[in-house]
């Protein structure tokens, strides 16, 4: 619309702008695609160009006293790459990790740190579930595929599942599910249940009694990552006398209530049934005290699958001990991103098509066939296992049978993926 | 559930009395020297260390314990001649942050020497077991043998206070410490002393909650904090505040620990009961101690002339 020269100051009014506006409108719409057209031009090359270099960040527990499960992640993922000649889809891969100290604002800063300084295109990792609860938001935001190689908490199978969030482990609940299945099929009918009082505590105690046909007599949650002593606990479990006692403590916790738990005479008169807490580290210290116990899991080093028995063998000349649970997973979520990669060339920014390779999850887990749910949780077999002391004196798990078959979690309903 | 309850008293007299061992170190430093000493924690930490180390190489628990304490009281001695003996001239704040510093130089000292794993103290066969104490109470040995170690320092410390010359200047000190050293008494090296002897007590601590506990990295920062605040009702100086403060102190976390989430669990479900069980049990500490110090600002039993 002409604006009146008498509004306008003199001078101003000598640049004629109506009619330099008017004119700049009707070339608008004949300028306008000669402008886009350099833009196409650019976008398009760029979606097809496949990465130079893929970036993981891996995020574990590198301090204290659960540095061991962050080094045997660390030696797993190192085992992977070298299994895959460094290579994705041809592309060098590179892996940055870092140590979240057990504590989740760490995790969260490390997480920060590696999506803005590092620039990764996958993050993975993450062994304690407040620690994930507190840093997956910034990865899933800046739109960056974030695989959980352990921690599998059910906040994120259900309402608050992301396109972005998959886990390579399991979700939380279902190992203890596979316990709880364990007691009702060893007979107890009364249980005494002890765990952790944070996010994988509470949805173990969850999964035990979803399955548990019997009565809770009984439930503690102790203190985490503080309390060490037990006696408290272990007085109220002589007390109330149940048919078997369920506990969930993962790393060093699980030697110290073992032990704890021995101490006391338990051990003999009250069955303990239990998942995460035995496993190829604790084992080392527990010893004799984590024979005769009941154990749950979804993965054991001697399951008869080809990509096991490289893994654990490769483990074992290399590191001499075997792996641990955590390991094995770290080494299926390298082999995942490697057949995302692979799927979509190397393409990292067609996010959609990364998404359908990696739910497609096409590798050879050390699991076998390896299957997502909707909510990007793993659909698997639970494992009853036991410890037995090998011929050189030491100690290692093996599996007896199993428990659950092609198990889904029971928060897949709420995510609406 | 009269033997639950007894049970359940003596796990808390005996996590008072591991309390009281590494307070009565703090409380002699405190009261005598006029020092905050954080790096007391480091001291407990590094006293199990060493008994972990020592039960390694000899293989006998006993002989690495008994080898662990005169470790750990040279390693007070020397931190005291090296870094803090420059201190006690000095503000209670300038004293925080020098022993602060000693508290991070300790936790990497540990990482680099014994690695981040932390190391495990195993129990020989004798400690292993339980014994019945009571007919139809069988309780783990080893934490009877911490109880009976806990209450034979107790006694040794009161006669080393009350009747011995040592125990004399330590009483004096704790009440005067300028007239002491104006009556001629060789103050340094009272206050070496004193500080040897604290170091031994955390190290004991230390080498005795090793077996229960982990022997890991920071393993003192927790528990010295309870320690602060074991001497503050307790009163400063006071060995015998020590003990009943830190016997207090430890029944009552370990009652409400027990007792507590089924209390409240008849009307909450267990996670929460859990969780608010737990921050009622640490809070009745502290209520505890703002509750002495209402009524007896300098403790349950001060040091004369405070």
């Amino acid at each position: 619309m002409p604006v009146p020269s008498k509004s306008l100051p003199r001078r101003l009014s000598a640049l004629h702008i109506p009619t330099l506006f008017s004119t700049a409108m009707r070339a608008a719409p004949l300028a306008l695609p000669l402008l886009a057209l350099p833009l196409a031009l650019a976008a398009t090359p760029a979606a097809a160009q496949p990465a130079k270099k893929i970036k993981i960040g891996f995020v574990t527990t590198l301090s204290g006293p659960n540095a061991a499960y962050g080094q045997d992640m660390k030696n797993s993922v190192e085992l992977a790459l070298e299994h895959l000649g460094r290579k994705m889809g041809g592309i060098p891969v590179e892996v940055v990790f870092e140590d979240d100290e057990q504590k989740p604002e760490v995790g969260k800063q490390k997480t920060e740190k590696l999506l803005q300084r590092d620039k990764v295109d996958f993050i993975a990792g993450y062994i304690w579930s407040n620690v994930l609860l507190a840093s997956y938001k910034p990865a899933v935001d800046a739109k960056t595929f974030l695989i959980s190689a352990n921690a599998g908490p059910s906040q994120l199978a259900g309402e608050q599942c992301s396109p972005y969030f998959f886990a390579a482990s399991w979700q939380n609940d279902q190992p203890h599910m596979g316990v709880g299945e364990l007691l009702n099929q060893k007979g107890a009918k009364r249980a005494y249940l002890v765990a952790p009082n944070y996010a994988a505590g509470q949805d173990g105690v969850n999964g035990v009694k979803t399955m548990f046909k019997g009565e809770v007599v009984g439930q503690d949650m102790t203190k985490w990552p503080d309390q060490l002593d037990f006696s408290a606990e272990i007085s109220k479990i002589r007390a109330a006398k149940p048919d078997g006692v369920y506990v969930f403590f993962p790393g060093r916790w699980g030697v110290q209530f073992l032990t704890q738990y021995a101490q006391a005479g338990l051990k003999k008169d009250i069955p303990l049934y239990s998942a995460f807490t035995v496993d190829a580290v604790t084992l080392k210290l527990q010893k004799d005290v984590a024979l005769d116990t009941y154990l749950a899991m979804t993965w054991g080093p001697d399951l008869p699958y080809a990509a096991n028995q490289k893994f654990v063998d490769a483990f074992k000349k290399k590191h001499t001990d075997t792996p641990t649970f955590y390991g094995a997973q770290s080494y299926d979520a390298i082999n995942l991103i490697a057949s995302g990669v692979a799927a979509t060339k190397g393409n990292l920014k067609d996010k959609d098509a990364m998404r359908k390779a990696l739910e497609a999850a096409k590798f050879d887990s050390v699991r076998g066939p390896f299957k997502f749910g909707n909510n990007h949780f793993p659909i698997s077999n639970i494992y009853q296992q036991e410890v037995y002391k090998t011929a050189d004196g030491g100690y290692d798990l093996r599996t007896i049978n199993t428990v659950l078959t092609a198990h889904q979690d029971l928060h897949a309903p709420k995510c609406k993926m | 559930m009269t033997l639950l309850i007894f049970e359940q008293f003596l796990n808390g007299l005996q996590i008072g009395l591991l309390l009281f061992l590494l307070a009565a170190g703090l409380t002699l430093v405190f009261g005598i020297m006029d020092m905050v000493n954080l790096a007391h924690g480091s001291l407990y930490m590094m006293g199990a260390y060493f008994a972990a180390v020592f039960v390694q190489w000899t293989d006998s628990f006993i002989l690495g314990a008994i080898l662990a304490l005169p470790a750990g009281m040279l390693l007070g001695v020397a931190t005291e001649y090296v870094a803090l003996r420059n201190l006690y001239a000095r503000d209670h704040l300038d004293q925080v942050l020098a022993t602060f510093g000693l508290i991070l130089f300790f936790n990497e000292f540990a990482r680099l020497i014994f690695g981040a794993g932390g190391m495990a103290i195993e129990l020989p066969e004798l400690l292993a077991g339980q014994i019945e104490i009571l007919p139809g109470l069988p309780y783990p040995t080893y934490r009877f043998a911490i109880i009976a170690m806990g209450l034979l320092c107790a006694g040794f410390l009161y006669l080393l206070v009350q009747k011995t010359r040592l125990g004399m200047l330590i009483r004096a000190g704790a009440s005067n410490r300028e007239m002491v050293g104006a009556l001629g008494v060789d103050i340094k090296l009272l206050f070496t002393l004193v500080f040897g002897l604290g170091s031994a007590l955390a190290a004991l601590a230390g080498l005795m909650s090793g077996p229960i506990s982990t022997v890991q990295i920071g393993m003192g920062d927790n528990v010295l904090i309870l320690c602060f605040v074991v001497i503050v009702i307790g009163g400063l100086g006071s060995i015998r505040g020590a003990f009943v403060a830190a016997v207090l102190v430890g029944v009552l976390e370990t009652m409400g620990r027990a007792f507590l989430p089924n209390i409240l669990g008849s009307f909450l479900n267990p996670s929460e009961a859990g969780t608010l069980a737990q921050a009622l049990s640490s809070m009745l500490v502290y209520i505890l101690m703002s509750g002495v110090l209402v009524l007896r600002p300098a403790g349950l039993f001060p040091a004369p002339g405070r």
